[in-house]
């Protein structure tokens, strides 16, 4: 039953481990690890963009809701962003550089570009001209403006407070 | 016993999935420090454990989401040499703006460059969510929804498969072990020709294994089951009734009847079992039929499929 016991004990320490790597503590300093993102006035991806950010800039936690960090860029501009769009690990842009070198190996940075990247999709590409890239490119280009998104919303009555069931 | 506490230990970190398999150097630690002591593996094979269990771990916090957007690219380009685009501009952009919705309401909206959504040109029933949100639809799928909400359910659930990240978990541990090393190489301007032909190898692996699992076995029905949840959760989230993800199930089951053995019929738990495993999650209540104008803009659309 003893090694039972302990496996129960692990298994709350875990949750507990979890729990804490989640909890993001205002002061402490996160990475956008999306290629463009933006801030926005309130929690919610339909609120006002408050100001843009790019792969790799550290923005300040200042609050967090429910998967929402509240957070500050270096230009002072401050809004919410989804918490899946940050990294607590340093990104580094420049390859070459010592940062660069230390990140390889570093838990607390990661490397833009590093592993499979635009020349590894290159490489691929020419060993497999059989697989087409246009399709996927294309679907990169169907963009849905946030207007767009809200008008269909209220169109269809598709409304979050009724849970759906009118 | 302290076998079994290694074994369980190390199924443990297994199920805790991709987000508990930092743990996985730490469990194996110790796990090979009792081994040691009780001299069931020599400190030599404990070394080597000890190493492939950090490359693994290693490799899996390495997959960052830029490096998952250029898995995802390549997964839906293999598989639309399979499976032809449905090049019919207003249906995508349809399904474009309900996917961005609903994706907006997962527990990962944002991926390194957004969630993209395609037709598939095939009667087939079938559907891929390609790693960082390329989401692909057959026409034959689309047939089974009779409504907007039940639509919203079959691109929930693939919304679902990747905020899971069920596409990279298809990767093969024996590939996680030998792209460790090279994941690490310093990319860019200083990355010699032999390193990129490794990476490239090591890339198109990994694709082989996302698409393998994807269009050949299928997920695990756990995946399935997780993905069908996190369906019902987004619906309500956005705003539609989750009750249409069984009614595009019922009548996935009746399409089915005649024994189509493609696509989903391959890959995915039937449509009665998904329905049994979904049931408890919903409201004992029939779904009410869509507002009027939002089944309207919906038959519009499936006219054009």
């Amino acid at each position: 039953m003893k090694p039972l016991r302990l496996i129960g004990a692990g298994c709350l320490a875990i949750l507990l481990l979890a729990g804490m790597a989640h909890a993001v503590k205002p002061g402490k300093a996160m990475s956008v690890q999306m290629h463009k993102g933006e801030l926005r006035a309130a929690p919610s991806r339909l609120a006002a963009v408050v100001s843009t950010v790019k792969y790799g800039d550290r923005l300040t936690v200042q609050e967090s809701r429910s998967g929402w960090i509240k957070a500050s860029a270096s230009d002072g501009a401050s809004g919410w962003i989804h918490e899946s769009a940050l990294t607590p690990k340093r990104i580094v842009l420049a390859s070459g550089t010592g940062d660069a070198q230390l990140a390889a190996s570093s838990d607390e940075m990661a490397m833009a570009g590093k592993g499979f990247n635009s020349d590894v999709e290159k490489q691929f590409k020419d060993k497999n001209k059989d697989i087409d890239f246009t399709w996927v490119d294309k679907m990169e280009t169907y963009l849905v403006p946030p207007t767009q998104l809200q008008q269909f919303m209220q169109d269809g009555r598709v409304d979050p407070s009724t849970g759906g069931a009118r | 016993m302290k076998r079994f506490l290694i074994l369980a230990s190390l199924g443990l970190c297994m199920a805790v999935g991709l987000t508990g398999c930092a743990l996985l150097q730490v469990v194996s630690e110790a796990g090979t420090a009792i081994g040691t002591a009780t001299g069931a593996i020599t400190p030599g094979q404990a070394e080597s454990i000890k190493r492939s269990a950090t490359a693994v771990g290693k490799a899996m916090e390495d997959i960052t989401p830029e490096q998952e957007y250029y898995l995802g690219r390549a997964v839906a380009a293999t598989i639309l040499k399979t499976y032809k685009p449905y090049d019919h501009a207003t249906a995508n952009q349809y399904l474009n703006t309900m996917g961005q919705a609903l994706a907006a309401a997962s527990d990962k909206p944002e991926t390194f460059k957004g969630y993209r959504f395609l037709i598939m040109d095939t009667d087939e029933i079938n559907a891929f969510a390609a790693p960082s949100g390329y989401v692909l639809v057959s026409r034959g799928l689309i047939r089974c929804c009779p409504n907007e909400s039940a639509l919203a359910s079959v691109l929930a659930h693939e919304v679902g498969h990747v905020q899971h990240g069920h596409g990279l978990q298809a990767i093969s541990q024996k590939r996680w072990t030998s792209a460790a090393t090279i994941l690490a190489v310093e990319a860019g301007k200083n990355l010699a020709g032999e390193q990129l032909a490794e990476l490239t190898t090591a890339f198109e692996g990994t694709i082989t294994d996302i698409t393998g699992t994807m269009v050949n076995s299928g997920y695990a029905r756990k995946l399935e089951g997780e993905a069908d949840k996190a369906a019902i959760t987004i619906m309500q989230r956005v705003g539609y009734d989750p009750n249409g993800l069984k009614t595009m199930l019922v009548q996935m089951q009746q399409r089915m009847q005649g024994g189509d053995h493609r696509g989903f019929g391959a890959t995915h738990p039937s449509p009665e079992q998904r329905i049994k495993a979904i049931e408890p999650l919903l409201r004992n209540t029939p779904a009410p039929a869509d507002y009027k104008a939002r089944q309207d803009r919906f038959e519009k659309f499936l006219k054009s499929i």
